[in-house]
């Protein structure tokens, strides 16, 4: 399973509160999400208008956009971002914010977190003694 | 004398429901807000009415819409 697939079913899998998720970059192009790609690119389009209507809401001279959450009366849209890369997210109505953003953000750590190199299997080596009783 | 009585309590009960449900979905929409995290660990939030928040709460709609259909 590619990293990215691997990432968002854990945290379906973590997470009960998170309904859809969609892993992007800040050019729109769609990682990996748990819908289908029609979806995502849509879903991910629909983000990235998010994130610029709150860069245009936020106060002059504020520090940078980290992560977001919108509360409406039939669910939530979460988006954080972790360098160049995104995930949005949505749930039921009253999630539990702290927790959606922590599973949220652990997602982009891990997809951020290059996956090690497997250790090359090494030739077993036994060495067997002769017994005694076995000279001839 | 006993039918009245009835009908007095249906229209209450009636009207109470008919309140609570009013009531809620107000409250409901009430609650509808963004949440801004910026990078110095400053939270903006912006509440339904506020200027920049209408946009938000659209595009968040939007997408709320597209992830369930």
């Amino acid at each position: 399973m590619a990293p990215t697939a691997q990432a968002l079913a854990d945290l379906t899998e973590i997470s009960t509160q998170v309904e859809t998720a969609v892993v992007f970059d800040r050019d729109g192009t769609v990682l990996g999400a748990t819908v289908d790609d029609e979806r995502a690119g849509r879903l991910a389009e629909a983000a990235l208008e998010l994130i610029r209507a709150a860069d245009e809401a936020r106060p002059d001279g504020a520090e940078d956009l980290v992560q977001l959450d919108v509360a409406l009366a039939d669910g939530s849209v979460f988006v954080a971002a972790d360098g160049d890369r995104l995930i949005a997210a949505t749930t039921a109505p009253d999630p539990t914010v702290g927790l959606v953003f922590y599973d949220l953000k652990s997602c982009l750590r891990g997809l951020a977190e290059e996956p090690e190199a497997k250790p090359k299997p090494r030739r077993r080596t036994t060495t067997t003694k002769k017994k005694d009783d076995e000279k001839p | 004398m006993r039918s009245r009585s009835f009908l007095t309590g249906f229209v209450l009960a009636v009207g109470s429901a008919v309140a609570a449900i009013v009531f809620g979905r107000r409250a409901a929409r009430r609650r509808e807000r963004a949440e801004l995290y910026l990078a110095d660990g400053t939270l903006v939030s912006l509440v339904d009415g506020e200027p920049g928040a209408d946009r938000l709460l659209e595009h968040a709609r939007e997408l709320l819409t597209t992830a369930r259909n």
